[in-house]
């Protein structure tokens, strides 16, 4: 039965080829701008870590004076100074933690005729990599009596060990950034979560290729590497050293498995800021604590361009799909009569219904074909925008089938008003005007 | 025109009318909304420097090593620099408008404010007047005496030394009327965090600051301070339009001669900065564009496609009219006032829509509100829209002959 609903909706089409294009590169249009927006907007909110963000939990205190504080509605700072973060750091209250920086990295390549060039870095603790699950190709990271000596020595990125020692293993050799020699004791195996979580307040980028290099935090600033970003909650006359400044530059990551560890560690940085408080230290007594998922959401990462692209999308499908309803319901008016002489010749209701849902069916499959024609169109004008996540907008499986389900459900939808019109047609009065 | 045939026939072709209505309504909410936001980006786009942008090049450089005499380095390249055939003033700069990274300060009108006044650009760098063609409007310029060393003015903060510390600013009228409205700003203090205080002794009519507009994009201030290259200057040169090219090369040229151990980590003119400062803004308002051209199409295509079927439904009843003697034009108008009918309908219940989307942006993402102008901006677009899709149907039902009444098709 379905073969012969095919061959009429295939036969209906092909009388009028115009509308029929019509309906299928409007709808095309409308899927293929929201499968576009949509890839785009999945690729920004998603989990940069899905094996262990629920575990993750980014920990703020709030060093900033009294004016301005509303109890209860003032957020805390978004970054951490150096004294609070050795505190909490210290304290061993979580399964791991680490905190971090963002520095510049000036890279000596060594050749003869290549100069050097800057590059993303991150000066961190020890556990950084246990606690974000980086994967190591080569070595292994630093430990906590590396942190405490300020060694020389270096975590490189894939793609820096690519550029330096052709991928070899270079775990022991030297690598030379800011005009001082660093062993290397890791190389990192590809590394780059979308968005880079970890740094979404530290001054960086959001999105796009990892860092290059990891340095014990303690190494970096006794080389005097500054932080990307630094911000001061009373008046400081020494950047220089930023330990003792009234200065917040980092952030604060900490590893909680289970719900009571979650509930001790809260526990734990409210007494620790009341404590603080009490010592005069702070003035407000406000912490949080929000596991990786909030605190992007909390940051607004997703920039807010490519949400207003995903709802316009989705405005225009909605737009191109009253136009299909529109089409496809003007056209079954006009066959009235031919569904007039089906029903006299013994097509039920149901018979009539599922024709004309063929119909928009397979006016959907076709526009969901054109329309992923037209997604890979947008994704590749989307990879030559000029914005950070460019160049990582492709279309993958999963997208790939969204386009048809969405496709279908468009046109099933845009079919089911028509549908229902034609298998009301009563048939006596259209035979008879015959 | 009687429109209560129309209204009569339309009663029976409640479906179709309604989707009409409501792909019209749609529309016209969403090309408000997204003209909007074009008008926005625009808006950010045109802003104003107070610079001569259309007359500098910059050139920002790192040392491979760090020399021992920055200051005296960089008075050398200033000098070379100068020396190049078109350029008419030079300078080194902490930072520049447009560039990509900025250094603020905290101002405070009292000593004893716990809380910043506002959050200022802080601009240091000698001549920069003159360099970047900005206008004092009130009181002068700094005296050649008045600037100091940055690694003096670092040296001292670390004392705590005032002595060591620039005394005197440039401010922007913007800063001024933050600071002290109605009053001139002149030999007023301004101070620093807490502590260090500035006298105001000229109003500069409108500096940019370099970006993080959303603080005040008009709050800058100068210190008379001087930096070399080596703490992160950038060299500005200024030299007509038409030369910059050249400058530029000349510029990079006879810097990689003097002292060939550093890289440049950046180059370029003032215009490119610019340029590139505002590509998100400018790709966003062509895909906003692109998707109101779109659905103003596809929804003219939809009127057409409905109109057609509606003209080839009402054969029949148009020869009726025909031979009861309708004129061509009785029946065209017909058509064309069904258009505009459910046009209208579309555009009030539009224009409630396209509020409530515009609540919805504001709720959510700081937009202000729609300015009433775009309502009958809208209308008039989807009027004559509307129109210009239903000629083409509607001149076809006025070429019906009277015949057709008498045939039983």
């Amino acid at each position: 039965m379905l073969g012969y609903y095919l061959d009429l909706a295939v036969r209906s089409l092909r009388r009028n080829k115009i509308l029929t294009a019509l309906m299928i590169v409007t709808l095309a249009l409308g899927i293929g701008a929201s499968i576009t927006t949509l890839t785009v907007l999945k690729l920004l909110s998603g989990d940069p870590l899905p094996e262990k963000s629920a575990n993750l939990f980014y920990a703020r205190v709030d060093p900033n004076p009294l004016e301005g504080y509303v109890p209860g509605q003032t957020k805390p700072d978004s970054i951490m100074s150096y004294t609070d973060a050795m505190n909490l750091m210290h304290a061993h209250r979580a399964v791991r933690q680490a905190a971090m920086a963002l520095i510049d990295a000036k890279i000596d390549t060594q050749h003869p005729n290549d100069h050097p060039y800057f590059a993303d870095g991150v000066m961190t603790t020890a556990d950084f990599f246990a606690l974000f699950n980086a994967p190591f190709q080569y070595g292994s990271g630093w430990t906590a009596d590396d942190d405490e000596s300020r060694a020389t020595l270096v975590v490189i990125a894939d793609f820096l060990n690519n550029k330096m020692f052709g991928g070899a293993n270079s775990v022991g050799k030297t690598i030379r950034i800011d005009d001082r020699d660093f062993r290397i004791v890791g190389v990192l195996k590809h590394w780059a979560p979308q968005p880079r979580f970890y740094a979404t307040d530290l001054g960086g980028h959001d999105y796009g290729d990892g860092d290059a290099v990891f340095m014990p935090l303690k190494t970096a600033r006794s080389l005097d590497k500054g932080p990307q970003d630094t911000e001061c909650y009373a008046s400081v006359s020494d950047l220089q050293h930023l330990e003792s400044a009234p200065c917040e530059w980092l952030g604060m990551w900490v590893q909680l498995d289970d719900s009571t560890a979650v509930a001790n560690y809260r526990m734990f940085l409210d007494g620790y800021a009341k404590q603080q408080v009490a010592l005069g230290r702070f003035k407000r007594s406000e912490t949080s604590l929000l596991d990786l998922m909030s605190w992007l959401s909390d940051q607004q990462v997703v920039p807010n361009d490519a949400k207003l692209q995903t709802y316009l999308a989705f405005g225009f499908l909605l737009i191109c799909v009253v136009n299909t309803v529109g089409l496809l319901l003007a056209k079954c008016l006009r066959r009235s009569r031919e569904i007039g002489v089906r029903r006299a010749l013994g097509a039920t209701r149901r018979d009539i219904f599922t024709q004309f849902m063929v119909e928009a069916a397979i006016v959907g499959v076709a526009g969901g074909v054109l329309g992923l024609v037209l997604a890979v169109l947008g994704l590749w004008g989307v990879r030559h925008q000029p914005a950070q996540y460019a160049s990582l907008a492709h279309l993958d499986v999963e997208m790939f089938l969204v386009t048809f389900a969405v496709a279908l459900v468009a046109s099933l939808i845009a079919g089911l008003l028509p549908a229902w019109r034609a298998c009301v047609v009563a048939p006596a009065p259209q035979l008879k005007a015959a | 025109m009687d429109i209560r045939p129309i209204l009569s026939t339309l009663r029976r072709h409640k479906f179709t009318a309604c989707l009409l209505i409501a792909e019209i309504a749609l529309t016209c909410a969403i090309v408000c909304n997204a003209v909007f936001l074009i008008g926005q980006r625009l808006e950010r786009m045109d802003m104003t420097t107070g610079i001569a942008e259309h007359e500098l090049v910059y050139v920002h450089m790192a040392y491979i090593g760090m020399p021992s005499d920055g200051m005296a380095r960089s008075a050398a390249d200033v000098a070379a620099l100068r020396q190049i055939t078109g350029v008419k003033s030079v300078t080194m700069m902490n930072q520049i408008p447009f560039g990509d990274s900025s250094s603020n300060m905290g101002l405070r009108i009292d000593q004893t404010q716990q809380k910043d006044t506002i959050n200022s650009a802080q601009y240091f760098g000698e001549n920069m007047v003159q360099t970047y063609g900005l206008q004092v409007v009130a009181g002068r310029d700094f005296q050649p005496e008045e600037y100091q060393d940055l690694d003096k003015v670092f040296a001292g903060l670390r004392k705590g030394d005032l002595n060591a510390l620039p005394k005197s600013a440039l401010v922007t009228q913007a800063v001024a009327n933050r600071l002290w409205p109605g009053q001139s700003p002149l030999g007023k203090q301004v101070y620093v965090g807490q502590g260090i205080p500035l006298t105001v002794v000229g109003v500069l009519k409108q500096l940019a600051r370099p970006n993080q507009f959303e603080k005040g994009a008009q709050y800058s201030v100068i210190n008379p301070i001087r930096i070399a290259m080596s703490q992160g200057a950038i060299y500005v040169l200024r030299c007509a339009p038409q030369d910059r090219d050249q400058v530029l090369k000349e510029a990079l040229a006879k810097l990689k001669a003097l002292d060939p151990n550093r890289i440049v980590l950046n180059k370029g003119t003032e215009d490119q900065l610019r340029h590139n400062y505002f590509r998100n803004d400018r790709a966003m308002a062509g895909i906003l564009l692109g998707v109101c051209i779109a659905l103003l199409v596809v929804t003219a295509l939809g009127i057409v496609g409905l109109a057609s079927f509606w003209v080839a439904q009402r054969n029949r009843s148009i020869g009726v009219r025909r031979a009861l003697g309708a004129t061509r034009r009785n029946i065209l108008s017909y058509f064309q006032t069904e258009n505009f009918l459910l046009t209208t309908i579309g555009i009030a219940l539009g224009m409630v829509l396209a509020y409530g989307i515009n609540l919805f942006l504001i709720m959510h993402y700081e937009l202000p509100r729609l300015p009433a102008i775009y309502f009958p901006i809208g209308a008039v677009t989807l009027w004559a829209i509307g129109q210009a899709a239903v000629l083409g149907p509607a001149l076809r039902a006025a070429a019906v002959p009277p015949v057709v009444a008498t045939r039983s098709v």
